[in-house]
């Protein structure tokens, strides 16, 4: 199965695993998961909107990253997936 | 006119967050030698991200040191980051040709997205044949500020970077004269050693004594000494106004040349002093 | 019922009426207790339990000088444990991760009420689960003397670790393996508990200027370690390295100097953190260059202070904790670094140090929007620290500089309304942080003194506005309504509670 990995568990950062799937799945693990859980998967979910993805299985383990970094590292975590050979 | 320029490695969130506090007069988001092969890819996109995401008119110059023309990663940098987020593209191991290149690629691209702004250019000169071309790549389209780069620069010519820099001090002098005879910012290379602020001081100070205006730096904690060299000094700016003044009634007399405390104001003169008052005022130190 | 902030206050609490408010009442003194007689020798921790009688239900103290070093507490601990004492109640002066043994006393009811200044670690977790029977009391380090010295808190056995201890009895801070410098938290307890002890690993025959007088001294016991030295004090505390922190620090005190306190004679107080220290070091550079000469430092006091007093740059260290190794050496050799009692340092009813102090530099987990500040829990409502000497200071300081990050972590550090208040805003002047300063409205003199500089100066609400443009808008936390603990404000009163987190 195809995956792509980005980013990383530094502070600020966020470390997002993609993998293929046949359902939408969004997993979220956060140190600020109770003040931004629902923040962070709208970022997601525009995120996948705006690449046209319905279908993709998404790790996100967020470190205090903000809304750009979470949506360039899914960005590149999907690119990256999408170039696997 | 600058004297701060601050590289934010351009991987790295928690750096990105904070760069526009440092009171640099510019940032300098590096996607080159900041950033692995591995995370180009990353980086581009994570600078770019941050850039649209900005809000409102960051308190500084913005610019972006892209990967050099002749690598695989010029043209998706390009692409993804010249906007109107962007003031400036600083160069890697600018020559001519590359300047020339890139010119016409930055042409295209702001037609292209129908860009209000013109991207102005910050070459690095940190290869021998650069520094001979200096009286050239002065002159090229877009070019407003030219950053030695001493460490590619000493290993180019094969000698050792030493903190007293007599292996950079040719260079410095070409590139200081080069940027004045077309009134471009000198800017000059870091000062490697984060740990040492009295060593970089000494280092502003003699760059600036050769002509150099600006500096680059690595660290944020190496911004506030920057600022302090490259402006000029209370005692200047107070010699500057009275040379203002007693030229504005020297003028009003009709007369061009005069004297002040006994030393003869010419023209030039009256010129260094109208620059020192720009800067000073720029920086509100008057 | 609701206190003076429209903080709840539980059920057998006095509540908060304003920092002002202990001007209209009177000083409460009990009988001091010294024992003429001399002390007596013990043979082991067990000797002491049967010796004082120790059993359920009494209230044990301890000092925090030898912090996550100590090991006086855990010893104690132990001994309660293997004879599965019940219904203990502990007044450490302050709690570290090092005391963790007391988890598992507090889950099986050994120990069901602490009373404290401050707790971090494993310990404040199990209070902040809800572990503790009754209450965590969280006294400030000027309203515990108050407390003891009133007879508020009565304390059965006051359990001492000593460095030194000499024949009449005498305990030094200075001499000994577990040398920690001023042992100011303990001088109440020494003098109003019922019974006192000296846990020592180290006799001697005579102390010079010995701090804890042996007057009041029932019992010496004589172990082979109160403490690991590593522990007790850091070797070098140091000025950060964080570009953030250094931009803060280099505001405040272009701040300072604004507002007019960088003159001759000044008086001061930070912290030992990184950017307290980095505030202390440009203050002294900013005397340098101005050739002045400030009054004194007081407070925890690092290696940063005692040079400043070598250098003449101060005239006098009151020193009611030593923070580093500097400090300890420079108590011993130095006249005017002054070891201080808790009492003397903030007690708002003695003649205080901190009613003195110019200026004070202190931190924050959070503040809000009328400038209250919290350092006793963090955003989730978890315990994790504790007023100590912040609102005892923030109160006596002419002006109370907060220095913060704006945002940690993604979280936004000013908040509409702090989870808990451990310092009233009426108390907190200026706010710094590395996007702007913001002024309380009440100091219009500040205010006026600004107007015309170069300083970012915004509101609190502009702060608190630009930190959620960087965040968003965080989700409002709810805290559960099950007190575990009561914020106590110098005078007694309760100014806020520590409710149990989910």
């Amino acid at each position: 199965m195809k995956r792509g990995i980005a980013g990383s568990l530094e502070s600020n950062d966020a470390l997002i695993t993609v993998k293929e799937s046949d359902t939408l799945n969004i997993t979220i693990k956060s140190i600020v998961y109770d003040f931004f859980h629902e923040q962070i998967e709208k970022v997601i979910r525009d995120t996948l909107a705006e690449l046209g993805i319905k279908k993709i299985d998404v790790t996100c383990e967020d470190k205090g990253a903000l809304d750009y970094t979470i949506k360039a590292r899914l960005t590149v975590a999907i690119a990256r997936m999408t170039e696997e050979k | 006119m600058r004297r701060s320029l601050l590289f934010i490695p351009g991987n790295n969130p928690a750096m990105l967050q904070n760069s526009d506090v440092f009171d640099s007069d510019a940032v300098i988001y590096d996607l080159e030698d900041a950033v692995s092969v591995t995370e180009k890819d990353a980086a581009r996109i994570l600078v770019s991200q941050y850039l649209q995401s900005r809000k409102g008119e960051p308190p500084m110059e913005t610019i972006v040191r892209i990967n050099a023309p002749d690598t695989k990663y010029f043209a998706d940098d390009i692409e993804h980051i010249v906007s109107d987020k962007i003031d400036t593209i600083m160069l890697p191991k600018a020559t001519v040709e590359s300047l020339t290149l890139l010119n016409k690629v930055l042409t295209e691209a702001e037609k292209k997205k129908g860009m209000k702004k013109r991207i102005n250019v910050v070459p690095i000169v940190e290869l021998c044949v650069s520094v001979l071309q200096i009286d050239d790549i002065v002159k090229c389209p877009r070019v407003n500020g030219v950053l030695l780069g001493a460490e590619d620069l000493s290993s180019d010519l094969e000698v050792v970077r030493t903190k007293q820099g007599n292996e950079i001090l040719y260079p410095r002098m070409r590139l200081a004269y080069a940027c004045a005879a077309y009134k471009i910012d000198a800017i000059d290379t870091p000062f490697t050693d984060t740990n040492d602020n009295e060593g970089l001081k000494s280092d502003c100070l003699f760059a600036g004594n050769l002509g150099m205006n600006a500096k680059a730096a690595i660290h944020p904690n190496q911004v506030p000494v920057i600022n302090e060299v490259f402006v000029p000094a209370q005692k200047s700016i107070e010699w500057a106004l009275r040379v203002e003044e007693a030229a504005r009634q020297a003028s009003q007399k009709g007369l061009g040349v005069f004297s002040l405390d006994g030393k003869m104001v010419d023209k030039p003169v009256i010129q260094r002093a109208e620059n020192i008052i720009k800067k000073a005022r720029k920086y509100n130190l008057i | 019922m609701k206190n003076f902030l429209d903080r709840f206050v539980p059920e057998g609490f006095k509540p908060f009426e304003g920092s002002g408010a202990y001007k209209n009442k009177k000083r409460k003194l009990i009988k001091e207790k010294a024992t003429s007689q001399g002390f007596k020798t013990l043979k082991s921790v067990a000797d002491m339990f049967d010796k004082l009688g120790i059993s359920d239900g009494m209230t044990l103290s301890f000092h925090h000088h030898l912090r996550n070093g100590d090991f006086v507490l855990n010893m104690v601990a132990e001994e309660i444990k293997r004879r599965n004492l019940k219904n203990i109640k502990l007044a450490p002066s302050s709690i570290f991760p090092n005391n963790k043994i007391l988890v598992e006393l507090i889950e099986k009811g050994n120990v069901t009420d602490i009373y404290t200044d401050y707790v971090n670690g494993p310990v404040a977790e199990a209070i902040s689960r809800g572990k503790l029977k009754g209450m965590c009391v969280m006294h400030t380090h000027g309203g515990r003397p108050m407390a003891i010295e009133s007879g508020d808190l009565h304390i059965d056995v006051a359990i001492l670790a000593v460095p030194a201890v000499d024949k009449c009895g005498n305990g030094s801070g200075v001499e000994g393996s577990g040398a920690c410098g001023s042992l100011g938290y303990a001088e109440s307890d020494l003098k109003y508990a019922d019974k006192v002890v000296f846990v020592t690993d180290t006799l001697i025959d005579k102390a010079e200027n010995a701090q804890l007088d042996g007057k009041y001294v029932d019992y010496v016991l004589k172990v082979d370690a109160i403490g690991d030295p590593n522990g007790i004090v850091s070797g070098t505390t140091k000025i950060t390295k964080d570009p953030v922190g250094l931009k803060i620090a280099r505001n405040t005190v272009k701040l300072l100097e604004e507002i007019g306190l960088i003159k001759d004679g000044l008086s001061m107080q930070t912290g030992a953190g990184g950017t307290s220290l980095a505030v202390a070091h440009y203050v002294r550079s900013r005397m340098i260059e101005k050739g002045i000469k400030g009054s004194f430092a007081s407070g925890g006091i690092t290696g940063y202070f005692t040079d400043m007093l070598d250098e003449g740059l101060l005239n006098e260290l009151y020193d009611v904790q030593c923070f580093d190794l500097k400090a300890v050496q420079s108590i011993s050799r130095n006249k005017n670094h002054h070891a201080i009692s808790g009492s003397r340092y903030a007690n708002a009813f003695d003649d205080n140090i901190v009613d003195k102090l110019d200026f004070v530099i202190l931190g924050a987990t959070e503040i809000d929007l009328n400038f209250n500040v919290n350092v006793t829990t963090d955003s989730h409502g978890m315990l994790m620290g504790g007023s100590g000497g912040h609102s005892d200071t923030a109160h006596g300081a002419k002006v109370t500089v907060i220095t913060t990050n704006l945002v940690k972590s993604r979280l936004p550090i000013i908040k509409e309304k702090v989870t808990t208040v451990t310092t009233p805003g009426e108390d907190v002047d200026v706010v710094v942080t590395e996007r702007g300063i913001a002024i309380n409205p009440r100091r219009t003199d500040l205010l006026e003194k600004v107007k015309n500089s170069r300083l970012p100066i915004v509101t609190i609400e502009e702060l608190l506005e630009t930190a959620h443009s960087i965040t968003g808008l965080p989700d409002k936390l709810v805290l559960s309504d099950k007190p575990v603990g009561v914020v106590v404000y110098r005078d007694g009163t309760v100014i806020d509670t520590i409710y149990k987190v989910k």
